[in-house]
């Protein structure tokens, strides 16, 4: 089936004074139209650089991002603007990604404005109490500002003004990691619930393991910019054919007291995304270690069925 | 049982504001034994902070106030003792680990004299005393010694957390408070920093509060747990009990609201509503209005706690049991 989104070895590179910053070193990966993948990994990994970089929020170094086929690098700023009407965002913050200083009914109908969606006020008007509706938010909140809702309901806002051109991808960018467990709840339902009766494709970034699982239909782990492992998401709970995913999952505190073994944890820390030596970037804490591993690039091949993984030896995992 | 070395007696805590009174925490009581760990649980907002807070005497001034009830620790009413006195528990016998490490370091002083302050002020130490001793409280948490004269901004997020902690450990407390220390970072160093604790914690025989708003994190941790919503203590018991068998509605749509590992849910099922705003509480239980099992009286009565087996729960479901 053709994927309504594929990115191929995209790339983004920052200049700094230390050095080269490689935050997105060659991923790539494709999205089934109705399915979501979920991109997974620690603070600085780079996937919300990946989310952004394929709305080209951030313009990419290099790589390709095919929506439908289109070529969305090569779009000029008129066809990257109809495009932008496809694919649309959720940004992780509900506090800093709302404009203070607008009605819940303005920052949900700006992009109608700006799109021409609508004919005149009434229609504005309409168009944007549906998409209240759609998102459970109460009609009496049409004329409210951000600051006097919580923070469920302000990324329910959010979540309205990205549905509301009607796209057919969102990037989710940590939509939930800024709300308590109860609220968190109520917006992951939401989020499948649209994707049911709108048949959404979602690119879902998370750091959250147990979040990323219930929502992704395929997982990408990511570390230090590049994805290490990509499978389905059952699959990878399962088994993990990368140290780093294992790693990862142990590290989980789990529900069941005491549930936690005594052995030593992954060591060390992340080291740093600038001028990378050759080799795996997860050599230095990986227990697995051999001395290939720091020689060359691993390949990100399909080291079994449906899954995918960049350490040499993953075959050994199975 | 023995003693308990923390005893809090149904505390009362409010901020006055301008415009309203903020009722933070609404009558929570406590026993603590030396060396128990015990996690409180709870949703922003629940008063958690604010009950460690007013442990330590640091309830903002002069807003916050502890409006009724009391505060035992090693047989003193901390409310009544002068501030002096409270200078000398606070740091020594009681220290508390804030969530945030990037900000609850000074960055214009290396870490190691940051450390070696408490140890110069409560045990009066010289100079080569306090450093010799901030040099095994490094070594303790995982920092080499070499380097104390560092500033906080060349460590991790991670590292910077464990200097707090070595701070808070360096006159052996015999209770220490920690509020969210592993929120700010990252899960496999989340890992590394709960596990030091829990080995500190088994060694030291530290009395220890964990605050957090993770269950995975208390449940790895703490032998108890009390859950707070809307500045009570809804449920409290044995981890193994409070997890395993909830009783208080909350608890269970909290438990059912979590995202599961070791199953594949369809959906979850989430807690309807919202957390009541602590300056407008509900009448009778103040869960009532988010309650699935709500009750024609649960909005008139104010549920007293029912104890039996070690376990405590503020519910009318149970109050016909006691």
């Amino acid at each position: 089936m053709e994927p309504l989104l594929e990115v191929r070895h995209l790339k983004k590179y920052f200049h700094t004074g230390y050095g080269t910053l490689h935050a997105v070193d060659d991923v790539s990966f494709r999205i089934p139209k109705g399915s979501t993948l979920g991109l997974v990994g620690e603070s600085g990994c780079g996937k919300t650089t990946t989310g952004r970089s394929i709305l080209r929020l951030i313009e990419p170094t290099s790589g390709e991002v095919l929506f439908k086929g289109r070529k969305v690098l090569d779009a000029t700023p008129s066809e990257l603007r109809a495009l932008r009407s496809e694919m649309q965002i959720i940004f992780q913050d509900p506090y800093s990604s709302l404009n203070p200083r607008m009605t819940v009914s303005q920052i949900i109908g700006e992009p109608l404005l700006i799109h021409r969606r609508a004919r005149d006020k009434k229609e504005l008007e309409r168009k944007v109490r549906d998409l209240m509706e759609k998102v459970e938010l109460a009609d009496r909140l049409y004329g409210a500002y951000p600051h006097e809702l919580d923070g469920g309901r302000r990324q329910r806002i959010g979540i309205a003004r990205a549905l509301s051109l009607h796209p057919q991808f969102i990037v989710c960018d940590e939509p939930v990691s800024a709300l308590d467990v109860s609220v968190q709840a109520q917006i992951l339902n939401l989020l499948k619930d649209l994707q049911e009766e709108l048949g959404l494709t979602y690119l879902f970034i998370t750091h959250d393991m147990s979040v990323v699982k219930h929502m992704s239909d395929t997982i990408a782990v990511m570390y230090l910019g590049q994805i290490v492992e990509m499978a389905p998401a059952e699959a990878l709970f399962e088994k993990q054919l990368h140290p780093y995913t294992q790693a990862l999952i142990s590290a989980i505190p789990l529900l069941e007291p005491g549930g936690w073994k005594d052995e030593e944890v992954l060591k060390g820390e992340l080291s740093s995304p600038i001028d990378p030596q050759p080799g795996c970037r997860f050599a230095p804490r990986c227990p697995m270690v051999k001395s290939q591993c720091t020689e060359q690039d691993p390949p990100f091949v399909e080291s079994a069925k449906g899954r995918f993984s960049s350490c040499v030896r993953a075959k050994e995992m199975i | 049982m023995g003693e308990a070395q923390l005893s809090i007696r149904n505390l009362y805590v409010e901020y006055h504001t301008d415009e309203e009174v903020v009722h933070a925490v609404n009558g929570i009581s406590l026993d603590l034994e030396q060396g128990e760990s015990l996690g409180l649980v709870g949703e922003t907002g629940a008063g958690k902070t604010t009950t460690a807070l007013s442990i330590l005497g640091l309830l903002p001034k002069p807003n916050g106030k502890v409006t009724s009830g009391s505060i035992f620790f090693e047989g003193k009413e901390l409310s009544q003792i002068p501030e002096e006195e409270m200078r000398q528990i606070r740091g020594n016998r009681i220290s508390m680990i804030f969530q945030d490490p990037m900000t609850s370091l000074n960055p214009i002083f290396p870490v190691g004299e940051q450390i070696a302050e408490a140890l110069e002020i409560h045990f009066s130490l010289s100079k080569e005393q306090a450093a010799k001793r901030t040099a095994e409280l490094l070594e303790l948490v995982g920092i080499p010694r070499n380097r104390m004269g560092e500033y906080p901004h060349q460590f991790s997020g991670g590292m910077k957390q464990r200097v707090v902690i070595a701070m808070a450990l360096a006159c052996n407390p015999k209770l220490l408070l920690a509020d969210e220390p592993t929120t700010a970072l990252d899960v496999t160093i989340q890992a590394q920093v709960l596990r030091m604790i829990r080995d500190l914690k088994r060694r030291m025989r530290t009395t220890l509060i964990l605050i957090s708003h993770d269950l995975g994190v208390v449940a790895q941790i703490c032998d108890t747990v009390a859950i707070m919503y809307a500045g009570k203590i809804m449920e409290y018991g044995k981890i193994e009990d409070v997890f395993h068998h909830p009783l208080h509605p909350y608890t269970e749509g909290l438990f059912a609201s979590i995202p599961r590992l070791d199953r594949t849910q369809k959906r979850l099922s989430s807690i309807p509503g919202l957390i009541p705003d602590p300056s407008n509480l509900p009448s009778g239980c103040v869960f009532h209005p988010r309650c699935p099992y709500r009750m024609d009286v649960c909005n008139q009565i104010v549920p007293t706690t029912v104890e039996w087996e070690g376990r405590k729960v503020q519910c009318l479901k149970y109050q016909e049991l006691s």
